[in-house]
């Protein structure tokens, strides 16, 4: 059993290591290309070469990311065999279709048209080329869709039934792809691609704003990531209280354990809002607890007195690891309040016509560019944890998914991966803030500016 | 058991799916090491601009073919995956560092820090090959498996016959990537990579004469396939004539030739190989119609491949157009 732990264990910090980077990476590809997609649109409807300027500066951005995004993905289509064979051969028939689609649909649209959207504008024409940029932000988001719909069956499995040795079969798929936590996660994913995009293009720009404040196109990019912050915090913060409210109804455990709630309060005595705690697993309770009564309630029942489901409600070996599911909830709403904080005083700045000179302002711009993205992986972390201890919510244990593989092999490739990763993309990371530090140039080339006239017969 | 024929449209779809993945990505791949071993930085730009726009594209095949093999065989994924648990994530981890040094090396701050770059896309192409290979070898030499999981020791892969396959497909890929720089590339380089083609293609098709002559010895079912009389002697036969137009390419105008007929010879190794495995997908004892989903999730998928592979592989081809031609750098035209 101790053997098996440990495999468990191992199993699965090597995908939460290769999952958690390559989110961040997709999300990046998701909310540049949609950016890139919106500042051509504007360069053709306008003329104006800042936005072409601006668009060639992403562009070479989006090609170190995308490329690095498509290699570390292709590793999760295989993880699933890898560690989790026996998850596959239960609801392979299920999960397997929804990944092919995401290939089918998506990826090839994204690299397919990919080629052309960073090297073919003199090639093609604005007019194809817009085209293709379209084609590759399109093909971003039908890849959310599907994925996000084979993890959300997992989370609210629907539209099987279970045949004699215990496999998932797929009966309807309408209902299994839009299966009923589906629309909200793809709604708060999408939001946090693009708020967690916007962040960091106000950091980048806010950083170069520090060094050269009259560069139009730092205060071009500065301006719009902060229209999209304006826009789409709120929005977040709505659909996040729904997809909470409905998570409720599907997945009581994990409320419980992101509440830190213990045992149900007396009738009348409402939630508390719990701001601190140190959940103990083993005596089943809080340390040092801060709360304040009955807030809990407001955003829990929407009112003052309504109560949810406790901790102690269920069997100890049905509800998750409470800790991480506790924290990483906390961390992801706090990082959210400050967005919110951050685009209301971005309006006030704007108003006032000091966005891009107040040089304090600037500088909390640059240490907040990583928190849209640090707030996504710490939804993630809500989410993924707190569906534990199943991979299909009630109907599969994580113990029963993984793969008969040495525990040597796992606990040593784990290692390896994740020194590897650490190394690999901390490389990454820095050329592409030395890329970064250089603000966006008139007549900004794109990516490969040669390449149109070495290749070809023209 | 008899295969039904959703099943074999499942297989023909997976199949076509690796093949491709192959062709495609095979030949980037030996371009990448071949670009390793080059000297000239002139000519490494070269080589470097005659893949970037299209290598991403190549390499989703390989996330077609894993996603086809989880959702058309899960059974089969979910034993050969663990099987070679090593050798896959050496790989994934392999074609990282390949996709990174093929984006990353025109920010290199030095020429040298450059020659790194490509050394480190040399070991990523080619481990990446050497990888392939290994688990080609291993699926045909057999992965022990009782019911619907693994049960080797994960050592399998280790093997004279599947090391040698590995060495077979880095052979072969580099042999893809000289033609492909032959066809996309000008005076020295062209002439260059027509002597490395040439001499990889006797390399590559001797090895794989072996490589058919060890598998007879492996399994019954596999010699009795490949020495039938209407296996062998219609593939040698088109062997023959692909290394002979091959040969000929070299003098013709048309410049594709030799990739197309090196492309031919992949594609005369991958029959064979099916006709061998039929109706098995993983020797010793899983066959296809054992492995494969239900009927509801092929229907459900071969559908999404009838439709959206004919656009996908329409737009590709397009993708391939706008950048196709002979690349001349440091020229304006």
């Amino acid at each position: 059993m101790e053997a098996l732990d440990s495999v468990l264990t191992a199993a699965r910090a090597q995908f939460a290591t290769t999952i958690s980077f390559h989110i961040v990476l997709a999300a990046f590809t998701i909310g540049l290309s949609n950016f890139l997609l919106v500042l051509e649109a504007l360069w053709l409807k306008t003329g104006r070469e800042v936005y072409l300027d601006v668009y060639h500066y992403w562009l070479k951005i989006f090609a170190l990311n995308v490329a690095v995004g498509t290699a570390s993905g292709l590793i999760l289509e295989y993880q699933f065999g890898l560690n989790w064979s026996r998850l596959v051969v239960q609801a392979g028939d299920i999960l397997g279709p929804l990944m092919f689609y995401e290939v089918l649909a998506a990826f090839f649209l994204e690299a397919g048209f990919l080629g052309i959207m960073l090297f073919g504008l003199k090639k093609v024409g604005p007019r194809l080329h817009f085209f293709a940029t379209g084609a590759v932000a399109m093909g971003s988001l039908i890849s959310a869709f599907w994925i996000l719909s084979a993890n959300s069956w997992m989370h609210t499995p629907a539209g099987y039934s279970m045949s004699g040795e215990g496999r998932f079969l797929a009966e309807d798929w309408w209902a299994i792809i839009f299966n009923p936590s589906f629309p909200y996660r793809l709604a708060h994913m999408t939001l946090a691609a693009l708020l967690g995009s916007a962040t960091l293009v106000a950091g980048a720009s806010a950083w170069q704003l520090l060094k050269s404040s009259h560069n139009p196109r730092a205060r071009l990019q500065l301006s719009m990531a902060f229209w999209t912050v304006v826009a789409l915090t709120p929005a977040q913060i709505v659909v996040g209280d729904l997809h909470g409210e409905h998570t409720l109804k599907v997945q009581p455990q994990k409320v419980a354990a992101i509440e830190g709630s213990w045992t149900r309060p007396p009738a009348g005595a409402g939630e508390p809002l719990r701001l601190f705690g140190w959940p103990d697993m083993s005596e089943r309770r809080n340390h040092w607890e801060v709360a304040i009564p009955r807030i809990g309630s407001l955003y829990l029942r929407h009112d003052l007195s309504g109560t949810i489901a406790a901790l102690d409600e269920f069997a100890p070996e049905d509800i998750p690891p409470v800790p991480p599911v506790f924290f990483a909830f906390r961390l992801m709403v706090g990082l959210g309040l400050m967005m919110l904080a951050q685009g209301i005083a971005s309006l006030v700045l704007r108003f006032r016509k000091r966005l891009y000179i107040a040089r304090g302002w600037l500088w909390s711009c640059v240490l907040m560019a990583p928190t849209g993205f640090v707030a996504m992986l710490s939804g993630w972390i809500v989410t993924e944890v707190g569906r534990q201890p199943f991979t299909v919510y009630g109907l599969l244990r994580t113990a029963d998914s993984v793969s008969r593989v040495s525990r040597e092999q796992v606990v040593t490739s784990t290692w390896g991966i994740l020194l590897f990763y650490l190394l690999v993309f901390g490389i990454g990371l820095w050329v592409l803030m030395r890329l970064l530090r250089e603000p966006p140039r008139r007549g900004e080339p794109g990516p490969q500016p040669t390449l149109p006239d070495e290749t070809g017969r023209s | 058991m008899d295969t039904d024929w959703l099943t074999l449209l499942c297989a023909a779809a997976l199949a076509f799916s690796v093949m491709n993945y192959v062709l495609l990505d095979g030949t980037d791949l030996g371009v990448g090491i071949l670009l390793g071993l080059t000297h000239s930085s002139r000519n490494r730009r070269a080589m470097a601009v005659t893949i970037l726009p299209i290598w991403d594209a190549n390499e989703t095949w390989l996330v077609l073919g894993g996603g086809g093999l989880l959702a058309l065989f899960p059974l089969a994924y979910a034993i050969l995956l663990p099987a070679l648990y090593v050798p896959f994530i050496a790989m994934f981890l392999a074609l990282i560092l390949r996709a990174m040094a093929l984006e990353f090396r025109d920010h290199a701050p030095s020429e040298r820090v450059k020659r790194l770059i490509d050394g480190v896309l040399l070991c990523g192409s080619l481990c990446t090959g050497l990888i392939q290979g290994i688990v080609l070898g291993t699926l045909v030499k057999g992965v022990p498996h009782l019911g619907s999981q693994y049960s080797g020791d994960g050592r399998e892969w280790l093997e004279p016959f599947p090391l040698f396959c590995g060495l077979v497909l880095v052979l072969g890929y580099t042999w893809l990537g000289a033609c492909w720089l032959y066809w996309r590339t000008v005076d020295e380089l062209q002439h260059r990579s027509a002597r490395q083609a040439k001499q990889l293609a006797w390399g590559t098709a001797g090895l794989l004469l072996v490589l058919v002559a060890w598998t007879t010895t492996l399994h019954d079912q596999y010699s009795q396939r490949l020495t039938a009389p209407v296996v062998w002697v219609p593939a040698v036969l088109i062997l023959m004539a692909l290394l002979a137009v091959f040969r000929s390419g070299f003098r013709s105008r048309f410049d594709w030739v030799p990739l197309f007929c090196a492309l031919g010879v992949f594609v005369l190794a991958f029959a064979l190989m099916l006709v061998a495995l039929y109706p098995l997908i993983i020797p010793p004892g899983l066959t296809l119609q054992a492995a494969t989903s239900k009927p509801n999730s092929q229907v459900f998928m071969l559908v999404g491949f009838a439709v959206l592979i004919p656009v996908t592989l329409i737009y590709n081809t397009y993708g391939f157009r706008v950048f196709s031609g002979k690349v001349r750098v440091g020229t304006k035209s």
